[in-house]
Parts: structure tokens; sequence; C-alpha cells
């Protein structure tokens, strides 16, 4: 069975919606420990949400130097598919592993809503089962889910198809260019603001014109992965 | 013990939410002499013996690595401060050189 492994870092919230929702996708999840230097041979690997270190510094800045993060990125050059949500996302740009930054919402406060996504790259490790164009609803919830880039990088992931995900309707932080999400170029490297995790089990996702609550668009994100890793 | 201090600024094209946020107190309080707030952040690294070429390019790597991150901040100033209180400029950092 493919194992994917979730890092446990101190503030971390969602980390057991995370396995929660890889166990649901099909794949047995790993629980992995910030302060190890150990990803006990993972096929994949999932950043969560949270408030790691307390947003001390910058978000995610301290958990993007953490032990296990050496060898996330050392897997991430591999090609190991790794996800980042919301703390997770925060710390790939820490850790240079995706371009840009995010910074507090431009309106100053924090946002929770069922977010409206644009699919733009559906050949990601962790986009794959969504089709380019594709509109999905997950739930979102960050004070600091801006995300900014210099012109020159905003235009190298328009041009080279780097945006994974884009807000529809609403855009709910101030990004630039409506970014909710981005990849790296060899697209085993995903982070975005939503949470997926959040939207993987009918009664506890967003509201669907079908039923409330109903909504389990997030489950694909990590369907993908599964099927990018017996692909590879 | 010398102590480096290390001021780290938001870069200037970007918005600052919470400058904003402070300038709008400002507004309210009946103080619209100020136009602009910007927030930054000041560093304190306590040194053990003294501050020599090998310490201030450690700070400035420090500096650039963890204590800012260049898409979203400048660092701005890098000061030594001795155990008299005496203020000297370290010199500008890899962001400003």
């Amino acid at each position: 069975m493919t194992r994917v492994g979730v890092v446990t870092f101190p503030g971390s919230l969602d980390d057991r919606d995370a396995q929660r929702a890889v166990r649901f996708a099909g794949a047995e999840p790993v629980a992995l420990w910030h302060g190890d230097h150990d990803l006990q041979g993972v096929d994949a690997v999932v950043l969560p949400g949270g408030f790691s270190y307390g947003d001390y510094l910058r978000c995610g800045a301290i958990a993007s130097h953490s032990p296990i993060m050496r060898e996330v990125i050392a897997a991430a050059e591999r090609g190991v598919p790794v996800l980042g949500i919301c703390n997770g996302f925060q710390m790939l740009t820490e850790a240079h592993l995706l371009p840009g930054g995010l910074i507090r919402n431009d309106h100053g406060s924090f946002v929770c809503r069922d977010q409206v996504l644009r699919v733009e790259n559906a050949s990601t490790a962790w986009t794959n089962g969504y089709t380019v164009g594709q509109e999905i609803t997950i739930p979102l919830k960050n004070g600091e889910g801006g995300y900014i880039a210099s012109a020159e990088t905003l235009a190298r992931l328009d041009g080279e198809g780097l945006v994974a995900f884009r807000y529809v309707g609403v855009n709910p932080n101030g990004s630039l260019d409506d970014i909710a999400g981005i990849t790296n170029a060899r697209g085993n490297v995903v982070g975005l603001m939503p949470h997926p995790e959040h939207a993987v089990e009918a009664g506890f996702g967003p509201d669907t014109p079908l039923a409330m609550r109903s909504g389990v668009d997030g489950l694909t994100i990590f369907r993908s992965a599964l099927e990018a890793v017996l692909a590879a | 013990m010398p102590k480096i201090v290390v001021d780290v600024m938001p870069k200037a094209e970007l918005l600052d939410p919470q400058g904003k946020a402070v300038a709008g107190a400002l507004t309210r309080l009946g103080r619209s002499e100020f136009t602009s707030v910007r927030v930054g952040k000041r560093f304190e690294l306590t040194v053990e013996g003294p501050v020599d070429a090998d310490v201030l390019s450690a700070v400035r790597e420090i500096a650039d690595d963890l204590l800012s991150n260049s898409v979203i901040e400048d660092v701005v100033n890098i000061t030594v401060v001795d155990e008299a209180g005496e203020h000297s400029a370290a010199s500008a950092s890899g962001v400003l050189a």
C-alpha cells in the first residue's frame, strides 16, 4: 500500500486531518516528526496546516529549518511528491522549494470560508485527478495567505503553467494574480493555502447544491498523489 | 557582552497591513500629520567574545537566511552595540551590498 507521510511540527493543527484524508484516499498515513531525520521510506509527504512555532519570525520560517525538512527537501529534489497545505505551503516557500512568499491578508483579518478554486494545472503529482479549468470548493482559513512574488516570478509561473490553483469569485487574501496554489517545474511539489483535507468525507465538507456539507472535492488531491506514485 | 542589532523591514513596494493598521489608529487619534507607518523587526544577538570579521560575516549570513526572507523583506541595518552601549554601523548586509 502506498505510504504517505504527514509531518507534525510544534503547532501543527491539521496533521490528523491530513492523515485521515490520506486514509480516505486509500493510502496508509505515516506520522512523521519534525525533529527526526527519518522519512520512514514514505512514497509522498504532506506538510500540514497550523501555526508551527506560533508563526514566530515568519509563518513557516522556523519549521522550514527543522531536521525533517532537510530530508523533505532532499526527497523533493529526487521527485517524491510533496504537498504543503496552508502553513505547509508557507514552509515550502521558506525552504525555497517553491518561489514567492505569503504575507498577511490585505484586509488584515483572518478569513474562514468555503472557497471556489479553478484548477489551472492538472498534470502535477497532486492535481492529476482533476481537469484543467475544473472548479472545486474546499475550505480556506488563514490570516497570512496573501501570495506575493516579483513581477518576473509571476510572469514565469504564468508562462510555464506553474500556477496550480486560482481563486474564483472572491480573492480572499489579496494574493497576486489570484494565486491559491503553485507547483514546481517538475510538478512533484505543490503548495496551496486552502485545505483539501477538510473536504474528503460527505457530512463534514463544504455545502454543495446537492446537500449540506457533502463536498469532497479535496479528496482528489490525495488520490492524485497515489496515481503519481503508482505511475512513477 | 556586545550585541549585534539586525533591523529587518518589509519591502518598500509591498503592502504592509500591520503598518496600515497602525496608521489607521493614528488617524483616529487625530494624528493626521503622519501619512504612513511601516512596521519592521529588530533582532538583538548577544555575542560571547569579541565581534570580529568572522562573527560579522556569520551575522550577515543569518540575517539573510533566517532572520529575513528576501522575497518579502530587506535587511536594512546591522549595528554592533559594545558593552558601553556605543553604536557602530557594522556595514550593510548582503542585501544592500
